[in-house]
């Protein structure tokens, strides 16, 4: 299951844990990034997805095991020291400030300014044409960059925030179930975008529930059950049928079936 | 890329917001429907209230709570409480006083420690806000009944009674009383010196929260905190600043209340903290963060002003003033929630 590339990943957990009190919410995680790739983490509710890649972001600090950043060990002390070596997150729960208009959003917490000693400001005309730019490049065409974010839809949200993280020059961009609200329309804009950010070199990581989308974009496949991980394949190694049926745990999904057509 | 621009784009039609629909989102407006209403309903009912002489007296009642209002409301799009906010006004003139009057011939040194020891107050609040994440509620409550304590409770060691002793033969006073307690005549109208002050405060309040960084990293910290933090924003340091920002309100609050009435009452300031949440309030702050105005805040502080005074001019009763306080404060909070709820409709 463990492979070895030439090339040094962009991020590279091996045998990573994290313990919330006592609850054990990872064992034993390993996963690699690779600039101009898509590294898919599946599971289900729990499994530890999201823990892992606050572990990425800076948010949580790990208990056991190796992350590396560009070969380098590292242990990330704070979201900004992730955002500072290029590791840009799109969390599942803590996107965006919803009552601030959309340009406040895309600039919160790095704000371009002008001016000097007490007059330095925000450069908001800046702020306001880069927004409108940069989301009308994502298909996204606002009349309005005022508006409070909380009115856009879903997943004009997660355009805003992948916008924000490729327009920051991110090197890694990790998008927590991007596509979990939203409906097929949406969640092919998404993706789409998601591969654009691929295509511009970024390395990716994509978390999701469904097999479908992940394997619709994915060069690497990171299985979780409970904390552990199950699976680690590249593209190659694995087809649609063998990911979803191991995704859903393959005996249970037979059993399951029997239990639903005994019932009828 | 741009073959899904329509589909999204589409949508937006029925989105896009006319003038009005934007005006009605503006914090402030709620207020200024309110501050109008009040102003015709006592132009009506007391001659006196439109004279020049009523102007300067409900400015500076205004004033006086309008200094606290701005940093309150910052404080509170922020996210957060501040409780000993009413008590810290007179921390801040009784440090200056029983300095100036014990350690040192010349009030100004008084004045400068009395600076000190409100900003750290101030600093105080926030860093035990960040390290035991209690609610604001708690550490602020704590700080209010402490500081109500030490306020009483020094004055009488130090001076023996329940108030300072007059510094007004001290070095200093006059500039210091020019500077915090003047009265300016413009235009035949008697304007306090803490109009100005006020004045000031709202300009620089909206100044921070419209254009500068620290302004966007307070609507975010009071908006959704963990989003904040997760771009990096220093949450902590903010919350700090903004308590900071309130203990000088309280300090620039404390000296004018010194220097006007040369000695200062212990007992002072309890219950003025949440006459400033009020006011912000009023104005057109959501009590859960994230939204509001230095400008509403300062319209908040101006119908308190214009009611408390307002009454006294009308020859009202003036029990009723808390009942329209409070009448005045449901029908803003009403109108806030109303708004957020269409701001957030789609979340
Ligand atoms: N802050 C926390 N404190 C304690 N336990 C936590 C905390 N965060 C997560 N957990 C636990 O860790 C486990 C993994 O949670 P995590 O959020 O990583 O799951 P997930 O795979 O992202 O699930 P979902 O698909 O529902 O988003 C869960 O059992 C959860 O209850
Ligand atoms: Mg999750």
């Amino acid at each position: 299951m463990t492979r070895t590339d030439s090339r040094t990943a962009l991020v590279e957990l091996s045998g990573v844990s994290k313990h919330y009190g006592n609850v054990r919410a990872l064992e034993g995680v390993s996963l690699e990034v690779h600039a101009g790739e898509i590294t898919c983490v599946l599971g289900d509710n729990g499994a530890g997805k999201s823990t892992l890649i606050k572990i990425i972001s800076g948010l949580h600090r790990h208990d056991g095991g190796t992350l590396a950043l560009d070969g380098e060990e590292t242990r990330l002390a704070s979201p900004r020291e992730a955002l500072d070596r290029g590791i840009a997150t799109v969390h599942q729960d803590l996107a965006v400030v919803a009552l601030m208009p959309v340009w406040r959003n895309f600039f919160l917490g790095s704000e371009p300014r002008k001016g000097a000693g007490p007059f330095k400001r925000m450069d908001v005309d800046r702020m306001r044409r880069t927004t409108r730019a940069e989301l009308l490049r994502m298909g996204i065409d606002l009349r309005d960059v005022d508006q409070p974010i909380g009115t856009l839809s879903g997943g004009e949200r997660q355009c805003v925030a992948i916008a924000r993280a490729v327009h920051f020059g991110a090197k890694v961009l990790v998008l927590d179930e991007p596509t979990a609200a939203l409906g097929v329309k949406q969640s092919g804009v998404v993706l789409k975008y998601v591969t654009a950010a691929r295509d511009q070199g970024l390395g990716v990581v994509l978390i999701t529930h469904n097999p479908h989308h992940a394997y619709l974009v994915g060069d690497r496949f990171v299985l979780l059950k409970r904390g552990t991980m199950v699976g680690n394949h590249t593209r190659g190694e694995i087809t649609l049928d063998e990911l979803t049926s191991q995704m859903a745990g393959g005996d249970e999904l037979d059993d399951l079936r029997h239990e639903l057509q005994g019932d009828r | 890329m741009s073959a899904t621009t329509s589909d999204v784009s589409d949508e937006r039609f029925l989105r896009s917001s006319s003038p009005l629909q934007r005006l009605l989102t503006r914090p402030e407006l709620g207020s200024l429907v309110g501050a109008i209403a009040v102003f015709c309903c006592f132009a009506l009912a007391a001659d006196s209230f439109l004279r020049a002489s009523s102007l300067g007296t409900v400015l500076y009642a205004s004033s006086t709570i309008g200094i606290m209002a701005v940093p309150v409301a910052l404080l509170m799009i922020g996210g957060e409480f501040d409780l000993s906010a009413g008590v810290l006004v007179t921390s801040s003139a009784l440090v200056s006083s029983m300095f100036s009057y014990r350690m040192t011939a010349n009030v100004w040194v008084g004045v400068g420690v009395s600076l000190l020891v409100t900003l750290a107050v101030g600093a105080f609040n926030g860093i035990m806000l960040a390290r035991t994440r209690l609610p604001s509620f708690i550490v602020t409550l704590g700080t209010f009944l402490m500081l109500t304590g030490m306020n009483l409770g020094f004055t009488k060691l130090i001076s023996g009674t329940v108030s300072t002793r007059t510094i007004a033969d001290m070095e200093g006073f006059t500039t210091a009383r020019a500077l915090f307690a003047s009265t300016l005549t413009v235009g035949g109208t008697h304007i306090k010196v803490t109009v100005l002050w006020w004045l000031a405060l709202v300009a620089l309040g909206s100044w921070i929260l419209l254009r500068t960084r620290a302004g966007n990293w307070i609507f975010a910290v009071g908006g959704n905190e963990q989003a904040a933090r997760a771009v990096g924003v220093p949450v902590a340091r903010t919350k700090t600043a903004l308590y900071m920002g309130v203990a000088l309100g309280a300090w620039i609050c404390g000296q004018h209340l010194l220097f006007s009435y040369d000695v200062v009452q212990s007992g002072e300031g309890v219950g003025n903290e949440l006459i400033y949440i009020i006011a912000a309030v009023i104005g057109g702050c959501l009590i859960t963060g994230g939204h509001g105005s230095a400008v509403g805040s300062a319209v908040g502080a101006l119908i308190f002003g214009m009611t408390s005074k307002g009454i006294v001019f009308a020859e009202w009763n003036p029990d009723w003033f808390t009942f329209f306080l409070g009448a005045m404060l449901l029908l803003a909070t009403l109108l806030n929630t109303w708004v957020r709820r269409r701001a957030e409709a789609s979340k």
